[in-house]
This record gives structure tokens, sequence and C-alpha cells, in this order.
């Protein structure tokens, strides 16, 4: 199942290509005019405010929507998703808020989840409960996830942790894209940093890292590209190196909208 | 007299009907749902056995055959609808618990005029059927029901699907966070109406057992019931919630419950009180229960 990391057909043609895209329920417009895209061994960062559109993408992305306008291009053939199973297939896994985990269930019973490997034949097919073991502890530990015990419950672990397995768990799964919805967003200042490790980490491993976040200072440090979203539309994008984190922290919050917060806010002199 | 292999015969008797039950319903509870008409529906079982059977002087293998495909349908309605629906299976079995109770008086009545259906003994293949569903074997100079046989079975079998299948990692999850579980592949639907189907053969089972063991059948029989098994299952580690529990416990859970029933009558005390004993396990269960919830969700955020 790890052996998915198929080459691009032509060298520097991005896995997952956005062109124009647009996405509109009843009379709102949640999306338009998107472009970006994603490569092998890049992060490409996805920042916005609340309802920026960021949710919307996401689900285009993993195949939950279908754009109703642009394109989506996968190793720079047009491609479309029916549903979230298709994106799976074609190597796009999405890592969503909720991690997808069960608290009460051991940390290798969640990493196979949905894909238990199975071992005899019949009526005596069984989970190959060794087997899933051993490779949660040897894919944990390839992403430097160091568990005390797989048999632990998810619950047990912190959030920072159960980010780490739940990405962990989509690289094994044979991801080429990983989508990580906000996984940033409810850590502390250290556990941030840890899952921006594992996301540097996914990154040197070969594959394309989607991440959505509202901090810049979470996404400047680990970026590649950065796609900014206000209400459905593009702020502009940009490459590393061509804009600063103070920036992003400014165009984030709506350019011009932040400096009049902050002359409104100033004490009367 | 409580530890001789009498007395164990005797508490085993009720405990093993009750836990077949109890292992069906804690599966059905893992996986996040109750099933209400568990209890009435050993007695429609019962009640198709006694009327094709009895009434209509079928072979008794045929009866039996009819009770499967009557269960099976009930649960994969409560199945269906719950998965359907959303709704909480607590209302929907409910609800089919109450018309399978009208049903089971109504067509009990329709057919034999009385509210009783009897004369199963005189089928045409009562004797195979009585040596699968209610003999006795001699063990270490006690006779014990066949029952308590099929109850060990269920057991060990249900323990097995649960701790060593992929199905049984799929009635966890589905049972922990059905959203969850299906955005990464389990077929949660599919789960939870193998898992109806379960706690219907299982209600089949021992329905069956019941008509043939007692060759008549009371148009009331197993209400009232459906609790008792959710009490078993609870008091044996089965979470209210969902995505926690095993089989074994549920097992114990229907064991203490046969000894507390017997073991008042041993000890001469008046009958009335056992239900106040159940009450009190039923609560220290719960309790602790919690504490397990949360040493497993204490996460340190």
């Amino acid at each position: 199942m790890t052996g998915m990391q198929a080459a691009p057909a032509v060298p520097g043609t991005p896995l997952l290509e956005l062109r124009d895209v647009g996405k509109t329920f009843g009379s709102v417009v949640a999306l338009d005019g998107i472009s970006t895209s994603v490569r092998a061994g890049e992060v490409t960062c996805v920042l916005g405010d609340n309802g920026a559109g960021k949710s919307t993408l996401i689900k285009i992305l993993a195949g939950v929507h279908r754009p109703d306008r642009g394109e989506l291009l996968l190793d720079g053939q047009p491609a479309s998703f029916g549903a979230p199973r298709d994106a799976l297939d074609a190597g796009i896994a999405t890592v969503y808020q909720d991690l997808a985990m069960i608290p009460l269930m051991a940390i290798w019973r969640n990493f196979f989840l949905g894909s238990e490997p199975t071992t005899g034949w019949g009526p005596f097919r069984r989970f190959d409960r060794t087997l899933a073991r051993e490779t949660t502890r040897r894919e944990l530990a390839a992403m430097g996830i160091d568990i005390r015990d797989p048999d632990q419950p998810v619950g047990t672990l912190s959030g920072g942790e159960r980010q780490s397995v739940a990405i962990a768990r989509a690289v094994h799964r044979g991801a080429r894209v990983l989508i990580l919805d906000e996984p940033t967003s409810a850590l502390g200042v250290r556990q941030a940093g840890v899952v921006l490790r594992y996301i540097a980490r996914a990154r040197d491993r070969g594959l394309g890292v989607v991440f959505i976040t509202h901090n810049p200072h979470h996404a400047h440090p680990v970026g590649d590209r950065f796609l900014l979203l206000n209400r459905g539309r593009s702020m502009g994008s940009y490459a590393k190196g061509e804009v600063t984190r103070e920036e992003l922290t400014r165009l984030m919050a709506g350019g011009g909208e932040l400096d009049e917060l902050a002359h409104e806010l100033e004490r009367p002199e | 007299m409580f530890r001789s292999p009498r007395g164990v015969a005797n508490w085993l008797d009720p405990s093993s009907t009750l836990g077949i039950m109890a292992v069906a319903v804690a599966l059905l509870m893992i996986g996040g749902h109750f099933d209400l008409s568990a209890g009435v529906m050993t007695g429609t079982t019962a009640l198709a056995v006694g009327i094709v059977a009895g009434e209509f002087g079928q072979n008794i293998w045929l009866a039996i055959g009819v009770a499967l495909v009557v269960a099976l349908a009930v649960g994969f309605l409560n199945g269906w609808l719950v998965t359907r629906t959303g709704l909480p299976s607590f209302i929907i079995t409910l609800g089919t618990f109450l018309m399978l109770q009208g049903i089971n008086l109504g067509l009990t009545k329709l057919f034999t005029g009385t509210v009783t259906a009897g004369g199963i003994a005189h089928a045409p293949g009562y004797d195979a059927a009585e040596a699968i569903f209610a003999s006795r074997i001699t063990i270490g100079g006690a006779q014990i029901r066949i029952a308590v046989l099929w109850w060990v079975l269920a057991t060990v079998v249900a323990s097995y699907v649960l701790l060593r299948t992929r199905f049984g990692n799929w009635i966890f999850a589905t049972g922990g966070d059905d959203v969850a579980a299906r955005n990464v592949g389990v077929p949660a639907r599919r789960t939870t109406i193998v898992l109806f189907l379960t706690t219907a053969t299982a209600a089949w089972f021992v329905g069956t057992t019941l008509a043939v063991r007692f060759t008549n059948v009371q148009a009331n029989a197993g209400i009232g019931q459906e609790l008792i098994y959710i009490v078993a299952a609870v008091i044996g580690g089965c979470l209210l919630t969902g995505g926690f529990g095993s089989a074994v416990g549920a097992s114990l859970g229907a064991l203490i419950f046969g000894m507390t029933q017997l073991g008042i009558v041993y000890l001469n005390w008046e009958a009335d009180w056992f239900y106040f004993f159940l009450g009190a396990m039923l609560l220290l269960a719960v309790l602790a229960n919690r504490l397990v919830r949360r040493y497993a969700e204490a996460a340190r955020r």
C-alpha cells in the first residue's frame, strides 16, 4: 500500500492543479477564480479567515464537492472526482479536523481502520493483529513519532500526537497528496511545532501537502507557496521568498482592514 | 447447595438463554445501538414455532425456519430504519417492540383462539429439535441444559469476531464515532444492519429453545426481557454510548444475573428483592464504566 509514489508523467508537473475553479451554492458564491498547484515535495498553504472558502476548497480537492467552474488537473490530466473514494484512490488523502479517529480504540486499531490487513482464508480470515501492531509501530517511528505503546487508546494521546498519528496513517495508506484541515488550530505553541515538524517530514518523503490554516505564523516557516483566500476569492498567490510573515498577516486580515482596526482601537488623545 | 453440581446447573439455566441474548445485545451496544424489540422477538419466534408446528401440525423444522425468516425480517427492518433515518435506535426499536407485542397477541388469538400456542411436542421432527435445543447433558453428576453449551459457544464466537476480525474493528468504530468511521472507509451502515440481524438471530435461537423446551408458548412471552439483556451487557462493561464493551463481560453479567436470581431463593429470602439487587448492580456497573471512560478519554490536550 505504500508504493504509490508514482512519478508524474512530465517532471515538474504538479500532482494536483486547480485552474480558475469556482463553486456556487444557490445564490452564494463560495469560491471563484481560484488557481493553485500542489507539487511533490512541496507544501502549499491555503490561508484565510473564517468564511474565506477554505472548507469548500478542501471539499473540492477531497472529492466531496464538484467544482461548478474551472478545471481540476491530476498529474496534468483533467480529472473529476464523483466521491471522496475517487480522490482517495487517486492518492489524495484528507486529514479532517475531527481526524476520523475513535478515541476509545487502540492506536493500531485506528491506524488500520477501514483497511485492516487480514490473514487466513474463508471463515478463518481474520484481522492480522501482529502485522497491524508492528506496522503501526514502524510507521510512527519512521515519522519520528514516539508512541509508548500502540495498544493505548487514541483518547489518551495529546492533540498534537493525534494529528501526527492521523498524518502517519494517511502517508502509510499511499497518499501522494496530503490535505490537512487546520491541523494546528486547536493546539498550543509546542504541540503546533510538533505537527509542523511532521508536515515537513511528510514533505521530505516526497508528498505534496496542502496545509490549510488561518495562522500565518504556522504557514510561513513550512510553506513553499501561499494562496490567500478572502470571501471565496483569491487575494494573491505567492511563492516562498516573495512574501514575509508580516505581509502574510496583513494580507490575511484584509490588509487595510487591520490598519483601520488598529486605528480604531487606539486610545483617544 | 448453591455450589453443588446440581445447584450450579440450576443457576446456569436462566443465565444461559439470557447470556446468548446479552452477548448479541452487547455487540449491538458496542456498535452504538439498542434493540428494545429483542425481548419480545424471542416471544414472536417462539409463537411462530408454536403456531406453525403446534396449530398447523407442520414439521417443526419448517416452523423453526419460518421463525428465522420472521426474525431476520424484523431485524433488517430495525437496522434499515435506523441507518436510513438516523433516528435513535431506542425510539425505532421501541416502535417495533410495541408492534410485535400487538402482533404476538393478535395473531396468536387469531390462529389458536386462545393466548397460548401449544402442542409443539406432537409436531413431526420434534425429537431431533429437542436434542439440539432442549436436551440435557450430564457433566460431573449434574444435568446441564444444552443451552449452556450454546451460550459458551456464542460467547467464544462473539469474542473472536469482536477482537480478531475486521468486522469487530468496524463494530467498535461504528459505535465510537460512525461519521469518523465512514470517513476512513468503514461500511458503518452495513455493520449496523448486520448487528441488528445478529440480535434478531439470537432472539430466534432463544425463542426456539423456549418453544421446544416448554412445548407451549404464552402470547406475552419475552416482554420486559429486553431491558434485562441491556442490564447484563452494562454490568459486563458495555458503555451506553457505544464503542466499548466485551462479549465475555456480557456473559459474566448474565451469569451474575442467574446467580443472584437463584441465590436469593437458596438464601430463603423473598424473591421480590431480586430486582432491588439487579438495580443496585446496574448502578454500580454504570459508575465503574464512567471511570473506565474517563481514563480512556482523559486526553492531555
